[in-house]
C-alpha cells in the first residue's frame, strides 16, 4: 500500500510530468490559455496515457522481452500510441459525441505527445508490475492535468494583468512555466 | 533481425487491422444534406452566423437551430439553394435584417439647444438636459452605435448622424440595444420605405425644431394606394408608421412627404458592389465582416 502511495505523490508532485521532467511542454503552453481548454486537453491525456500504459507494458512484457528484442521498444511504443489515439478518437466519435467535441481538437494531438511516450517509457525502465503501472501512469497524468490547470489559471489572470508590451504573450509564460518549474522544485524533500 | 522485423510486421498488422474494422464499426452516419449544404457555402468561414464556420453553419441549419438568413456572405441566392436542399419554401425563411436608423436629423436640418463638448458618448450626453438637440426623439450623434458595432456597419456621417452600411449590416441587434433613444429598428432589407422620424410631439413643435421631422400631416396616408402607412398613436402623441405587410415600395408617401422625414432607399444590389479602386485580397469572398481599412 505504501509504495502505491509513494508512487502516486512522487509522479504527481515531485517528478511532476511537465514542472520536473519537462514532458509535455507543448500542449502545456499551446493549451493552457483557457481553463475549459487546459481540462480537456487533460482529460484526454490522461484517458490516452492510461491506456497507453496498460498496452505498452503487456507489449513490452509479452511480445518484446521473450522474443528479446527490446531495443525496439521507442518505435513499437510509437506505433502503440498512433494506433490507440486513433481507435479512442473512432470509438469516441461514435459513443460519445459531445466528449469528442469537447476533446476532438486535441486528440490527434497526443499521438505526438511525448508526455505519453515517457511515462510509458518510465513504466518498463522501473520494472513496475501491472498494478503498479496503472497507478504510476494514472499518477503522471493527474500531473499533467494539475499542472495544465495551474497553468491556465495563472493565464487567466495574467489577460488582465499590465505587462510590458515586448513580454506579452509567449514571453511571460515562458517566465511563469520557470517559476513554476522552481516552485515544484520545493516538493522534492517530500519523501 | 528476422525477428525484430517479423514482430513488428505483426504488430502493424494487427493494428491495422483493428482499426480498419474499428473504422467499419464505428462509423458514424452524417446527414448527407450537411455534405450537400457545405458544397454550396460560401466558404468564407466569416463567422457572420455566429456559428464557428461554414460546416458548423450547414449542421445547425440541418437541425433547423439557425436560419439561412443568418448568412449574410451567401445573399439571397444561397437562400434559394439551401431551400431546395432543404426541400421547404424560401418564405419559410426570414429575409436579410439590417438596422435602420429612424432619425434624419443632422446638424443641418435639427435646431441645437447648446454645444455638446463631454464624453463622446450618447448616454453621457442625453444626461445633460435631454441631449444638445432641441428635438428629444433624435439621435444625439455622439456615435454610441458606431463603436459598438462589431462589423464596421455604421460610421459617423458628415452631417453627424451614423450611417449604416447595409452590406456589412448583419442585423446582430447590438446597435437597437446600444442606443439610449431606441432610435434603430432592423427591418427586412427588402423593405425600401422608411418612416425616419420618431417625433411623437404635435406637428407645429416637432417642425419648429426640425425642418426634417415627422408633422403628422397624414399626406402619406391619404396618397397610400396600400392603405400600408397611417400616423398612428405611441407613445405621448402620433407618428406616421408603415405596416411592411403592405408596403410594395412605391415610394408615393416618400415623394408627397412635406418634410421628406420618409425616406426611400436605394435597393441593395445582389452582389456586394466593390468601390474603385478596392480589389478584393487573395481568398475574399467580400462576405463585408472584415473590419474597415
Amino acid at each position: 500500500m505504501q509504495e502505491y502511495f509513494i508512487i502516486i505523490i512522487s509522479a504527481v508532485l515531485i517528478n511532476n510530468i511537465v514542472l520536473s521532467q519537462f514532458l509535455g511542454i507543448c500542449p502545456f503552453l499551446g493549451v493552457s490559455k483557457k481553463l475549459s481548454a487546459s481540462l480537456g486537453m487533460g482529460g484526454a491525456v490522461s484517458f490516452v496515457l492510461v491506456l497507453a500504459g496498460a498496452l505498452t507494458w503487456t507489449v513490452q512484457t509479452y511480445i518484446l522481452n521473450p522474443f528479446k528484442i527490446g531495443y525496439l521498444q521507442t518505435i513499437a511504443f510509437i506505433l502503440i500510441i498512433a494506433a490507440l489515439v486513433q481507435f479512442v478518437e473512432m470509438g469516441m466519435k461514435k459513443y460519445s459525441p459531445p466528449l469528442y467535441k469537447a476533446l476532438g481538437i486535441y486528440l490527434p494531438l497526443i499521438t505526438t505527445n511525448c508526455a505519453v511516450l515517457g511515462v510509458a517509457i518510465i513504466n518498463i525502465q522501473k520494472e513496475y508490475t501491472f498494478g503498479k503501472v496503472m497507478v504510476h501512469s494514472l499518477s503522471h497524468a493527474a500531473g499533467f492535468t494539475l499542472a495544465l490547470v495551474l497553468m491556465s489559471g495563472i493565464r487567466e489572470r495574467l489577460e488582465d494583468a499590465d505587462i510590458p508590451e515586448s513580454m506579452q504573450g509567449t514571453p511571460i509564460a515562458l517566465v511563469v512555466a520557470a517559476l513554476m518549474s522552481m516552485a515544484f522544485l520545493g516538493f522534492s524533500g517530500l519523501i | 533481425m528476422l525477428v525484430a522485423v517479423v514482430t513488428l510486421a505483426c504488430l502493424g498488422a494487427i493494428f491495422g487491422i483493428v482499426l480498419g474494422f474499428a473504422a467499419k464499426r464505428f462509423a458514424v452516419e452524417v446527414d448527407p444534406r450537411v455534405e450537400e449544404l457545405m458544397k454550396i457555402m460560401p466558404g468564407a468561414n466569416c463567422g457572420a452566423c455566429g456559428m464557428p464556420g461554414c460546416a458548423a453553419f450547414a449542421e445547425a441549419i440541418t437541425m433547423d437551430s439557425v436560419k439561412p438568413s443568418a448568412c449574410s456572405p451567401g445573399g439571397a441566392s444561397l437562400y434559394e439553394k439551401i431551400a431546395a436542399i432543404m426541400g421547404t419554401e424560401i418564405s419559410a425563411y426570414e429575409e436579410r435584417q439590417v438596422a435602420q436608423l429612424l432619425c434624419q436629423g443632422d446638424n443641418t436640418h435639427t435646431r441645437m439647444l447648446y454645444r455638446y463638448e463631454g464624453i463622446n458618448d450618447c448616454h453621457a450626453a442625453l444626461a445633460n438636459f435631454k441631449g444638445p438637440k432641441a428635438c428629444n426623439f433624435g439621435c444625439v450623434m455622439q456615435g454610441s452605435c458606431s463603436r459598438v458595432c462589431q462589423f464596421g456597419a455604421i460610421q459617423m456621417g458628415v452631417n453627424g448622424l451614423p450611417v449604416v452600411d447595409y452590406y456589412r449590416c448583419t442585423g446582430c441587434n447590438k446597435c437597437v440595444v446600444e442606443c439610449p433613444l431606441q432610435l434603430y429598428k432592423l427591418v427586412g432589407v427588402s423593405h425600401l420605405v422608411n418612416v425616419r422620424c420618431v417625433n411623437t410631439e404635435k406637428g407645429k413643435d416637432a417642425k419648429a425644431n426640425c425642418a426634417t421631422a415627422c408633422i403628422k400631416c397624414k399626406i402619406c396616408e391619404k396618397n397610400c394606394p396600400e392603405d400600408a402607412v397611417h400616423v398612428v398613436a405611441t407613445g405621448d402623441g402620433t407618428v406616421a408608421l408603415i405596416d411592411y405587410e403592405k408596403c410594395t415600395n412605391c415610394g408615393i408617401c416618400a415623394a408627397k412627404c412635406p418634410t421628406k422625414s420618409i425616406d426611400k432607399i436605394m435597393p441593395l444590389s445582389e452582389e456586394v458592389v466593390l468601390e474603385v479602386g478596392e480589389t478584393p485580397a487573395p481568398g475574399c469572398t467580400q462576405c463585408g465582416v472584415c473590419p474597415p481599412l
